[in-house]
């Protein structure tokens, strides 16, 4: 490749693109390199399904309205605190005009359906899915004149004082360099290195399955660290989720989601229960159950349900184990047989009256007398046939990033960078600390992703 | 009899169908997604309606996280395409020519050649005592005697395969809202649409477009009106006593005109965008056999048009006898080739309305 760049951008998710995209509509040339093959292209963001958007008054897919105090209060609230306001009060109120510009670039929205309804003031579905919107994207963009290489990897990004030089690149088997005039780094988390996984969780880590694409190895991220660039969030957290055991280990993405817990007992496996199953619903539980069965001996739970319950509950994508007996169900699982027995008997025993049982709402039908308790929808585990699940934890994304300020700018302790930009995953954790906000992490990558876009033009222009 | 349909095709979708039953990213593009979603379990015959309601629009597949190489290999337009091809092969009537020409363009082209030969016996031997145009050539009743069969065999054929398809998926009392519902969705073609109106991932890919919407409406409102023509001529032959040939400014002529360069155009963009289009995302054993299906159907309109510009030359009965056997052939084959599943989408939209 012999064309000079003026701005390469790493990555090819949602925020790379929409970099890609904002830097090309000035007139720079850009190049994107991807990692992944053509088929994986888009990072994470092919799993994605939805972006949460402030509006005053219905906004297209969304209706009536959801103003920047509310949004940022349930931000709050999944964050704990652990929030840079003034970063994430940015992304809130910018994410309204973004959707405008999403459709513009390609992107459609799909009304509120089944499975949707609840969020339909908050969050804006893609007609399709995240992929849908990672092909729309690079259509806008090739057609914008944008170079993409895929199956590109990026070595090393050479920092000299205070700007990225170099940027080295292996593709088809052989080493490149570019000097490009300005550099975004949009190429997630590392949460596909099991062995850094594992440097910052323990061996535990080596358990974990990795719900989104095998290609954030956080190559680029930790050579920058190495070179000083300022970081935000530590190696050791991590997003997690409850997910069905038997998913692949990379990329498995929303199919592997269980959510039968509430309607279920949970042992480990000794064939112990170890929390309180009925807690709260699912979706306010399922990142709490990731750390709990990465507590567990060999990082594994086991859900036992029965016949009544089946239907409570989504279609997984593999079927769930079925017995007719406990004892056949724990022979399937390898759980000692008797101990099931005894920890599901324990469990029937302390079921009480459960004609209030209601699937959709915190009941109160719970356990008495023992411990851990079930709080809701506690009912015996009784009618034959027995389901099983197993479960483990699945790492959604890392928090670890580069930290940037609010032109998405890059630093070390003696002061910006002058011409390096990160947006997306990769400098998430500058606005998250811990938990996570149903399609805030799409907001966040074409907030900042457009941001990273004009300021990298306007230092290549 | 019918035979049973191939459970290796229906295996293979009700995998695939569990997977997006989980995913359920898809839910805005067409039917097939929300008839899917309502249901936990799939019987065979719930894959073969899903089957039918599946347009081939490939939306789904480009959207889709779990396409090879993801070890999942969903391919579900590829997955339903060939089910939906066994189940018209397995309900056709009668079996021994059910499973002939959907996946063999070669066998269209023989019975073409076949048919062009028995009108072109049928001109030799029948011919015509007096008449006037194209009855000069081969007398009304002759045509009467081979094409009224003609007309109403396929359609018993049809019936019957309908019926065992309705018992299939478990059709119940038609209302005639259900009628309308489904009439509506194919007017428009809504399932090529996708849930944003802008077309389908055919000739190019991810990219969205109406170039296969449109050809197939030129193709079946084509069709239909050139169906029109013939209709109206004969209500003016018996009714008002006014038989052929009629002028230009004639509800005949202008129908079967328009309708004929429709049919033409259509056939030829749509072979066209056939080639363009991955033969992999659709069912690739019926390529040959949807190829030969459409060019039959575009000759049919192509040699009427012919017949209306050559009419009055030496080169009428011939061009006569081409047009009249690739009418017969497409006739007689209707419930054996690509042209069956007009009846079975329409079949498939009246019990998705249900």
């Amino acid at each position: 490749m012999t064309t000079e760049y003026d701005i390469a951008v790493i990555g090819g998710g949602n925020a790379a693109l929409c970099a890609a995209m904002t830097a090309a509509e000035t007139g720079a040339k850009v190049l994107i390199l991807e990692t992944a093959p053509k088929a994986y292209r888009g990072g994470n963001s092919r799993h994605t399904r939805n972006f949460r958007c402030m509006h005053e008054g219905p906004l297209g897919p969304l209706v009536d309205d959801y103003n920047e105090d509310e949004y940022f209060d349930d931000l709050m609230k999944v964050t704990g605190g652990k929030t840079n306001e003034k970063l994430a009060r940015l992304a809130i109120r910018t994410s309204e005009e973004c959707l405008p510009w999403m459709q513009e670039h390609g992107v459609r929205f799909q009304p509120p359906l089944s499975g949707t309804l609840s969020l339909a003031r908050t969050n804006a579905f893609f007609m399709g899915g995240g992929k849908s919107l990672v092909n729309a994207y690079y259509r806008t963009a090739v057609g914008l004149g944008v170079d993409v290489l895929y199956e590109a990897a990026v070595t090393h990004l050479q920092l000299d004082g205070d700007q990225v030089t170099r940027v080295d690149y292996t593709h088809n088997g052989t080493s490149h360099s570019i000097s490009p005039k300005s550099v975004i780094v949009a190429s997630g988390g590392f949460q596909a290195d099991t062995n850094w996984l594992t440097r910052a969780w323990g061996p535990a880590a080596q358990n974990f399955l990795i719900r989104g694409t095998p290609y954030n190895r956080g190559v680029v991220l930790a050579d920058l660290l190495d070179q000083n660039v300022r970081q935000v969030g530590d190696a050791d957290q991590c997003h997690a989720v409850a997910i069905d055991g038997r998913a692949p280990k990379f990329d498995g993405g929303i199919v592997t989601r269980l959510d039968c817990v509430p309607f279920s007992v949970v042992v480990n496996k000794h064939a112990e229960r170890f929390y309180d199953e009925g807690e709260d619903v699912w979706p306010k539980r399922y990142a709490i159950w990731g750390r709990l069965v990465a507590a567990q001996p060999d990082q594994v739970g086991y859900v036992i349900s029965d016949a009544k319950s089946l239907n409570l509950f989504m279609p997984s994508v593999f079927p769930p184990l079925k017995a007719d007996s406990l004892e056949e169900l724990a022979g399937m699982m390898d759980l000692p047989p008797a101990k099931l027995r005894e920890t599901v008997d324990g469990f029937n025993a302390a079921c009480g009256d459960t004609s209030a049982f209601h699937p959709t709402e915190l009941d109160g039908v719970a356990t008495h007398g023992i411990t851990p308790a079930k709080t809701n929808w506690a009912r015996p585990i009784s009618q034959a046939p027995f389901y099983g699940y197993s479960l483990r934890t699945g790492v959604t994304f890392t928090y670890l990033g580069l930290k940037v300020d609010e032109k998405a700018q890059c630093s070390t302790s003696t002061g910006p960078i002058r011409n390096l930009w990160a947006a997306g995953e990769t400098m998430a954790g500058s606005i998250l600390g811990q938990g996570y906000l149903a399609g805030f992490g799409m907001t966040i990558g074409t907030v900042f992703g457009r941001i990273a876009g004009q300021k990298a033009a306007s230092y290549a222009n | 009899m019918q035979t049973e349909m191939n459970l290796d095709l229906l295996s293979e979708a009700r995998r695939q169908a569990e997977i997006c039953n989980a995913c359920r990213y898809c839910e805005g593009y067409c039917s097939v997604f929300p008839a899917l979603h309502s249901q936990r379990a799939f019987s065979d015959g719930d894959i073969t309606q899903l089957a039918n309601l599946c347009h081939n629009c490939r939306g789904c597949y480009y959207a889709c996280q779990y396409t090879a190489p993801h070890e999942f290999e969903l391919n579900l337009p590829k997955a339903l395409a060939e089910v939906r091809r066994d189940s018209w092969e397995s309900f056709a009537w009668p079996q021994p020519v059910a499973r002939r020409f959907q996946t063999h363009g070669g066998a269209i082209a023989l019975a073409f050649v076949v048919g062009w030969a028995a009108l072109f016996w049928a001109l030799r031997s029948i011919g015509s005592s007096g008449g006037d145009g194209f009855y000069a050539a081969l007398s009304h009743s002759a045509m009467v005697a081979i094409f009224l069969p003609t007309f109403f065999l396929p359609l018993a054929s049809l019936a019957i395969s309908l019926n065992r398809y309705w018992r299939s998926v478990g059709g119940q009392r038609l209302r005639f809202q259900h009628i309308t519902t489904a009439f509506s969705k194919a007017a428009r073609m809504k399932d090529l649409a996708a849930g944003h109106n802008e077309g389908c991932n055919f000739e190019d890919e991810d990219r969205f477009s109406q170039a296969r919407r449109h050809v197939h409406q030129a193709i079946m409102y084509g069709f239909i009106l050139c169906f029109a023509a013939t209709g109206t001529a004969t209500v003016m032959h018996y009714v008002f006593a006014m038989p052929a040939p009629y002028p230009l400014f004639s509800l005949p002529k202008l129908l079967g005109l328009s309708g004929g360069v429709l049919l033409t155009v259509g056939c030829g963009a749509m072979g066209v965008l056939k080639l363009r289009a991955d033969r992999n995302l659709g069912d690739p054993g019926a390529w040959g056999g949807d190829m030969g299906f459409i060019l039959l159907l575009g000759f049919v309109g192509f040699s009427g048009l012919l017949l209306y510009v050559l009419g009055s030359t030496t080169a009428m009965p011939t061009l006569l006898a081409l047009h009249l056997g690739a009418v017969l052939t497409f006739f007689l084959l209707t419930p054996f080739t690509k042209m069956a599943h007009g009846f079975y989408r329409l079949a498939a939209l009246i019990k998705d309305a249900q």
